[in-house]
């Protein structure tokens, strides 16, 4: 590989959604209702707050950046050597909302960046790879 | 340093290489003798197993008088990890959850 050190990949998922961006905006914002489709966490919507995610696998370190309520929402998503940003964009729309993830900063070299290689992380990949096996 | 993802695939693709693998990542290095006594397997096994292990980039040795000492390397498993590609099908997953969620939700 050349000079892809710096480069960075985004995933980007985009959604339209039957329901207005307040009620999407409180699933996206609100601690237990995150718990039910997410993950556990202590998140606050406030901007600096860090507060974790966890799941049986091990836990993600997060810090809210930007909140711009029912319409974005930015926190950075820290894991197993991988140093991210996830943000939501709400976008109101005739039937409802549009709803777009972007989880950015997929450096190339951070492939071989395992900080934390302490036996959590093969069980988050197994975990990935369990959702992926459903996907496909 | 230069593995084949087949190979490792194959040394991942049995399930008590992946518990011995998992048991090394998780409890740090270990004896033969030490990871054969919960296994339920015998210890010509366990060592046939690291040796797979071991030439896959996963597990490293360290001998030390009579016994050989051995350890995790999960950077060996570099090459099957694309976080792009499990971080979307994760993402897929959690926003049917989503979608789940927001149909029950009342308003």
């Amino acid at each position: 590989m050349t000079d892809t050190t710096q480069a960075t990949r985004s995933v980007i998922i985009e959604r339209d959604l039957p329901h207005p961006p307040e009620k999407i905006w409180r699933a996206l914002t609100q601690d237990h209702l995150i718990e039910e489709w997410l993950m556990k966490n202590d998140f606050k919507p406030v901007a600096g707050h860090s507060f974790n995610l966890r799941a049986d696998w091990g836990a993600v370190d997060c810090q809210v950046m930007a909140v711009e309520p029912n319409k974005t929402l930015s926190y950075t998503w820290s894991a197993y050597g991988l140093e991210s940003v996830v943000t939501w964009t709400l976008t109101p729309t005739s039937t409802g909302t549009h709803l777009r993830m972007e989880q950015s900063g997929f450096r190339a070299d951070q492939q071989q960046a395992y900080q934390g290689a302490q036996g959590g992380w093969p069980r988050f990949v197994a975990a990935l790879e369990q959702v992926l096996a459903r996907i496909e | 340093m230069d593995f084949h993802p087949d190979a490792l695939f194959k040394t991942l693709s049995d399930p008590t290489r992946r518990a011995i693998f998992e048991r090394l990542a998780r409890d740090g290095e270990l004896t033969v003798h030490a990871l054969t006594g919960p296994s339920g397997v015998s210890q010509p096994a366990v060592s046939k197993h690291l040796g797979m292990l071991t030439r896959a980039g996963l597990v490293r040795n360290r001998r030390e008088g009579r016994e050989t000492h051995y350890s995790a390397t999960p950077q060996g498993l570099a090459p099957l990890i694309d976080w792009v590609k499990l971080y979307g099908a994760f993402w897929h997953d959690r926003l049917d959850r989503l979608e789940s969620l927001l149909s029950r939700m009342d308003r």
